[in-house]
């Protein structure tokens, strides 16, 4: 096994075990934080995969600000020192249920995803996708460009009029 | 790179990802891990769309996550404000409490 695999085990397992103390832990700080190393993990395939420009913008956009939003939440809306950090899951039917649906949506996407015979074209060897994305954006994805920025200045006048003290 | 990792790898491991942040919306109760796991959703996505456009060497995959993170950026800025008001108004994050508008 080379380099580029033993890279991928280790991010998978990296990504796959702290989403699991995201989704079970009973502290949500440890959620929270637990959640940066998951998009680490996530940054760290995009860069095995040579999609540089949208590692770093995932550590930009996720770490550093999604969480950053998140854990601002967490500490607003919970009493660090009080027992009310204690974030507590359903109760058990509801847990089971959950539980089989998840199952089977995970079999069945397992299933799809290598039973069927993509189709993949030959790699060109490219250098960075940066020069790429930014002459795509501006030419074939202009439109869907200028609505999102549309988007995101609509989100941020909603956000900051709903969390506002009244 | 292509031969050492197939593309199944990160197909079924986007698969199991997505599962996970699939059972954190189903079961917990408290709204800001429900966000979370809505974004690792959402990044199980995008890692779906990255390798499949690695594999193809066809940027329209990267494109789509691009315009997915501005989204998903806009998504945790509104809904984290409805949790503060939220929090602000009934005391409380966990989404069973809110049950103002239940018949």
């Amino acid at each position: 096994m080379d380099l580029v695999g033993l890279a991928f085990y280790f991010l998978a397992a990296l990504i796959v075990i702290s989403a699991a103390i995201v989704v079970f832990s009973k502290n949500i700080m440890y959620s929270a934080f637990s959640l940066m190393f998951t998009f680490f993990g996530v940054a760290g395939l995009y860069v095995l995969l040579n999609a540089d420009f949208l590692a770093v913008t995932q550590i930009m956009v996720y770490i550093g600000g999604i969480l950053v939003l998140i854990i601002f939440g967490v500490m607003l809306t919970t009493r660090i020192t009080g027992v009310d950090v204690k974030s507590n899951s359903l109760g058990k039917i509801q847990v089971g249920i959950a539980g089989l649906l998840s199952t089977i949506i995970a079999i069945s996407l397992i299933v799809v995803f290598s039973s069927t015979k993509w189709f993949l074209s030959e790699p060109k060897v490219s250098g960075d996708s940066t020069k790429l994305i930014g002459n795509e954006l501006l030419t074939n994805y202009l439109l869907a460009f200028e609505a999102a920025s549309v988007l995101l200045l609509i989100a941020i006048i909603g956000a900051a009029f709903i969390a506002r003290r009244k | 790179m292509q031969e050492s990792v197939p593309l199944n790898y990160y197909l079924i491991l986007s698969a199991i990802f997505f599962v996970m942040g699939a059972v954190g919306v189903l079961t917990r109760r408290n709204a800001i891990i429900i966000f979370m796991s809505i974004e690792m959703m959402l990044n199980a996505v995008n890692l779906t769309f990255v390798s499949f456009s690695s594999y193809n060497s066809d940027p329209a995959g990267q494109m789509f996550v691009f315009f997915v993170m501005a989204v998903a950026a806009a998504e945790a800025a509104i809904g984290l404000a409805i949790v503060l008001a939220l929090y602000r108004n009934q005391q409380t994050v966990y989404v069973d409490k809110v049950n103002l508008m239940k018949w």
